[in-house]
């Protein structure tokens, strides 16, 4: 059982110190998992370490892909939106 | 309203003597500094207004992890509390920053400041920053060390950081209310979890506010900046502003937030608004009281390096650092020496300052009223900046027989170049909306266009002070309309037309 790092993964370097086994390493241009070590951190925590402070949504997925925190759920904004601002760059603001 | 507050008492005195702030001072005299915190700052280029002309700071990053969420970051970009978004920081491992800060110190020797900030919290990193900051302090003593933090770990590192001699430490502390909190925090990582909104917020404003006061109590001083909110906190923050400076913050920094949809925040995309300048002007003055301390902040991006306003980061990018000899012992007599040199300097000015000036006819002006002057400046504390050049205007409030710096409005140079001028229409607009407020405008050279729009806008230009020292200009053409009895009417009646 291990934990997957994404390419949308921005290299913040906050998940890495956290990890119980030693699992996350810098790898370029992001971080990378090492699937040998990775325990999803079952006997440590209650939840996996890298995932519960990663700060970009859908950069920890598990192994079906799976993303630990789904569009949306760390920064509330509507999925919609975020489509709009991956695609485009910014969101269209009518009236701002 | 009923405050969340742990504490909301002065903190006591750490055994041992002395320490060098707070020592006998009222804390609700802290609004004007004692001289011993005033000492302090005063040759300090991001706190004292004069000495940013003529001392540097530089900021290294050197942890970009961070333990909570704020809704004006983007964490693909800087922490953007501190610094301008969109601009990514070169991180650096503690080895790196040390021989960065070594070199930009022997080739500046203005440069008297090292400052830790984001992008990321320095203190959920307390490995890379205290490295940087050990090696530093044992390797040039004469740097100051200054470190940025959103507060969550503070508590437990306070110790760390009185070790090593930090004198500066700034809190990014946007409330203390935590329904209000949860509106700016959606997450904070706490005991190795997620927490989310207010039950997160809450532990967050608890672990600042202790660190507050255990900084203070130990002499080491505080800063709080705070991001004016519109809706959100910009009422709350006066509140704000009395409980830090009762804890012993020496000042309170309001910075406007920054939200554009391009930068992916949760507030750019969900089209929370910035505040304009009057209203961040009006809120700092509720908050910092006659302070006009702080007032020149920037906001520079975290790895900037040089005076401010000036970035000369390219000069000491890590390939061209690696191939520096750097001889710290012979900078640091040189640094020595122009230090001196500028400290006297501004103690002349100080003294000339201070000293009474006799104005026979002050008397018997007649009331006039206070008008807001933009000045383009290249630094230098003159007027010496072509308008069209200029990417930022100082702006001054100007009395009958006094005057204050307000702030800085940046803004996008209207022509910076003969060919780029393509969007000049648009770009003046924004400038001229940038300059709310203001009734005169100063530069060493204003175009005819730019000219004849800024009339229309009701923005009197006046390129008649090329060169000279601000405060002389702006007193000159005060007096100027004072005399021809164009500040005679009350701003009210001015503002109502
Ligand atoms: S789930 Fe736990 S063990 Fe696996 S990489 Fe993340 S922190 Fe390490
Ligand atoms: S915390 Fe997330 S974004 Fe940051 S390095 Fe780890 S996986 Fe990447
Ligand atoms: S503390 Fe700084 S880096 Fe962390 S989320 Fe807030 S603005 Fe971003």
């Amino acid at each position: 059982m291990a934990l997957e790092i994404t390419e949308v993964c921005v290299g913040c370097y906050a998940c890495e110190p956290l990890c119980p086994n030693k699992a996350i390493s810098a790898g370029n241009p992001v971080f990378t998992i090492d699937p040998d070590k990775c325990t999803e951190c079952l006997g440590d925590y209650e939840k996996p370490q890298c995932a519960e402070i990663c700060p970009i949504e859908a950069a920890i997925v598990d192994e079906l892909g799976d993303a630990l925190n789904p569009l949306g759920s760390l920064t509330g904004i509507p999925i919609h939106l975020i489509e709009e601002y991956n695609t485009t760059g910014t969101v269209a603001r009518p009236g701002v | 309203m009923e405050l969340p507050v742990i504490s909301n008492t002065a903190p006591e005195e750490s055994g041992g003597g002395c320490s060098s702030s707070g020592c006998g001072t009222a804390p609700d005299a802290l609004s004007h500094l004692p001289d011993s915190i005033r000492s302090k700052v005063q040759d300090h280029p991001c706190y004292s207004e004069e000495a940013h002309h003529y001392f540097a700071r530089m900021h290294v990053a050197v942890a970009p992890a961070c333990n909570i969420q704020c809704n004006y970051c983007n964490r693909k970009y800087d922490c953007s509390n501190e610094s301008r978004p969109g601009v990514v920081s070169e991180v650096m491992s503690p080895d790196q920053a040390v021989k960065k800060t070594l070199a930009v110190a022997a080739a500046i020797p203005q440069m008297t400041v090292l400052g830790i900030a984001g992008p990321g919290d320095p203190l959920a990193n307390p490995e890379r920053t205290f490295e940087t900051f050990r090696q530093l302090s044992e390797q040039a003593p004469d740097i100051k060390l200054c470190v940025s933090t959103n507060g969550l770990s503070l508590p437990q590192s306070v110790d760390e950081l009185a070790k090593h001699n930090i004198d500066h430490v700034t809190i990014t502390i946007n409330c203390v209310d935590p329904e209000i909190g949860a509106k700016i925090y959606p997450w904070i990582f706490w005991e190795n979890k997620r927490i989310f909104g207010v039950e997160g917020a809450k532990i967050l404003i608890e672990q600042q506010q202790k660190g507050l006061e255990m900084l203070s109590a130990r002499g080491i001083l505080v800063k709080v900046n705070s991001v004016m909110i519109p809706g959100v906190n910009d009422e709350h923050l006066k509140e704000v502003s009395k409980i830090v400076k009762a804890k012993g913050a020496f000042l309170h920094n309001v910075m406007p937030l920054i939200a554009e949809a391009e930068h992916g925040t949760y507030y750019g995309i969900m089209g929370q608004r910035e505040p304009t300048p009057l209203e961040l002007e009006a809120l700092q003055d509720s908050c910092s009281g006659d302070m006009s301390m702080m007032r020149h902040c920037r906001q520079c991006r975290a790895d900037a390096v040089g005076l401010l306003g000036e970035d000369r980061g390219a000069e000491f990018t890590l390939d061209k650092i690696d191939e520096m000899e750097i001889d710290y012992a012979t900078a640091m007599v040189e640094r020595a020496k122009v230090h001196d040199a500028i400290t006297s300097e501004l103690e002349m000015k100080r003294a000339l300052k201070s000293a009474p000036k006799f104005n026979p006819d002050a008397e018997e002006k007649p009331a006039t009223r206070a008008i807001r002057i933009a000045i383009a400046s290249k630094g230098g504390g003159l007027v010496n900046e072509h308008f069209g050049h200029a990417h930022e205007f100082l702006v001054y409030e100007v009395g009958p027989t006094s005057h204050r710096f307000l702030t800085h409005r940046k803004c996008t140079p209207y022509c910076m170049g003969d060919e780029s001028c393509g969007d000049g229409e648009t770009v003046l607009g924004q400038i001229i909306k940038s300059l709310e407020g203001v009734e005169v405008l100063l530069a060493s050279k204003i175009g005819f266009e730019p000219w004849a729009d800024l009339e229309k806008a009701g923005i009197q230009p006046n390129g008649e002070h090329a060169m000279e020292p601000i405060e002389e200009a702006i007193r000159a053409v005060y007096d100027e309309l004072a005399a021809a009895g164009k500040l005679d009417q009350p701003a009210e009646a001015k503002a109502a037309a």
